[in-house]
């Protein structure tokens, strides 16, 4: 199984590298719609009760991981999309490949390239946004796991939509719906993390780490099934 | 080697295959002829395991159709080669044949003698799919069975969209796979080419074999 994720996962990577896709498309997507955030909520708006935070600082956490569930969507879909075009995906079937490696093979490679756009995109709201940081730590622990819980959901509901005609829109509607835990817990981990107090933000890292263990679990049982009627 | 007994087969509740009845023996080199819509490439992803059995009986290497774990076995052992190319156009020739050597847990040393018999060695092999002629892609999806070395060979227009020295070739790879032992079924419009490779030629229309004709009979064998 891991032997097969492996193979996966750089063959996946290889192609990122190869078409420049992420850095090329998926991260300025992101940055436009941090930036369109910013101009549409005021910088001037203060937040009463906030030590005078601006409603902009005060809202980043939810703006950045809206964002961030936008450009998810992007690469959980391209990463299907490779295996749509040309019958990759009986290709796979034929090979024999372990489902459940094909699925953590193809959830890392999301998750590695989520992990660098999240890398400038949050650099992006630190400057745009301006929020204050409390904790380098949580914050680093939520981004990991909230990743992980995205790709993970993101890649059994991407699966199940590449076998589809309309899978272009149907990725978003079948995702966002599922991920919603992790947009609500991510953020008020954030909140934690740039504004304190921290207590409830690890209480909500721990509610990430147990929604990316379970759809990690859900994935691996039913990849197989998945792409046997794809 | 095949062995299908009323075979049917739905595709989006349309039966491609509406009872097929075939039987195919080691080493054979069936020819599928038939109109387009005949059921000829149903029939091929129904031998590779990828289409589903949805009435009568069969067995593909010894391996029950109807049972998914034994399906997941016949795909293992067949090699299809389809109107998709099977391959991902972002990476290069080389990339290509490495993955799915190492998919199909096929050595991936074979690879480099490969490429150089298809005529894929040299410069073309750091290429790009996407910037390959549809010919030359034809030959590394052939390279990528060539690979997996399969017990049955299944070839869906083998020779469309190659040149000559193309169509010669994969003639050559047919007859070599045959001599080492695979069986092939070949689905082919390109009667005048591949009768000269046919044991036996079986007739489709309408998702059911309507006859069949034995090549040898014809004084044409494989050599």
């Amino acid at each position: 199984m891991f032997r097969d994720a492996w193979l996966m996962a750089s063959k996946d990577l290889r192609i990122e590298w190869a078409t420049r896709v992420g850095m090329g498309q998926i991260l300025p997507f992101g940055g436009l719609v941090l930036i369109l955030f910013g101009l549409a909520i005021s910088p001037d708006l203060a937040v009463a009760g906030s030590d005078g935070r601006s409603l902009l600082a005060q809202a980043a956490p939810g703006l950045f991981w809206i964002t961030v569930l936008l450009a998810s969507l992007l690469a959980l879909g391209r990463s299907f999309a490779v295996e749509s075009a040309d019958g990759n995906l009986d290709a796979l079937k034929m090979a024999g490949l372990d489902p459940a490696g094909i699925f953590l093979g193809k959830s890392a490679a999301v998750a590695i390239q989520l992990l660098a756009l999240q890398v400038v995109l949050g650099l992006g709201a630190f400057v745009l946004y301006g929020p204050p940081l409390t904790d380098l730590v949580l914050l680093l622990v939520v981004v990991i796991l909230a990743t992980l819980g995205i790709t993970a959901a993101g890649t059994v509901y991407a699966a199940v939509a590449s076998g589809l005609r309309v899978r272009d829109t149907m990725v978003p509607l079948l995702v966002l719906p599922v991920v919603a835990p992790v947009l609500l817990a991510a953020t008020k981990a954030t909140e934690a993390a740039v504004f304190g107090p921290l207590e409830n933000g690890w209480s909500w890292a721990m509610l990430l780490g147990v929604f990316a263990l379970l759809y990690a679990g859900v994935g691996m049982l039913a990849f197989g099934p998945i792409m046997e009627e794809s | 080697m095949v062995n299908l007994s009323g075979a049917i087969s739905l595709i989006g509740g349309f039966p491609a295959l509406a009872g097929v009845d075939l039987t195919v023996a080691d080493g054979e080199i069936v020819v599928l002829r038939g109109p387009n819509g005949a059921g000829k490439s149903t029939l091929l992803r129904l031998c590779a395991g990828l289409a589903h059995l949805n009435g009568g009986t069969g067995t593909i290497l010894g391996h029950d159709l109807s049972s998914r774990e034994q399906r997941r076995r016949i795909r293992r052992e067949t090699g299809l080669l389809a109107h998709q190319t099977f391959l991902y156009d972002e990476l290069t020739v080389e990339d290509n044949l490495i993955f799915w050597a190492r998919a199909n847990r096929a050595d991936p040393s074979t690879v480099e003698p490969i490429l150089d018999r298809l005529d894929l060695g040299g410069r073309l092999r750091t290429v790009k799919i996407s910037a390959l002629s549809a010919g030359q892609r034809r030959r590394a999806s052939v390279a990528v069975m060539v690979c997996r070395r399969p017990k049955l060979w299944l070839l869906d227009e083998p020779h469309a969209g190659l040149d000559q020295t193309g169509r010669d070739f994969i003639d050559d790879i047919v007859r070599h796979a045959v001599r080492f032992g695979a069986t092939v079924i070949i689905a082919s419009h390109d009667h005048e080419r591949v009768s000269n490779l046919a044991t036996r030629t079986v007739h489709l229309v309408g998702g059911m074999v309507t006859g069949a004709e034995d090549g040898r009979e014809e004084g044409q064998n494989v050599s």
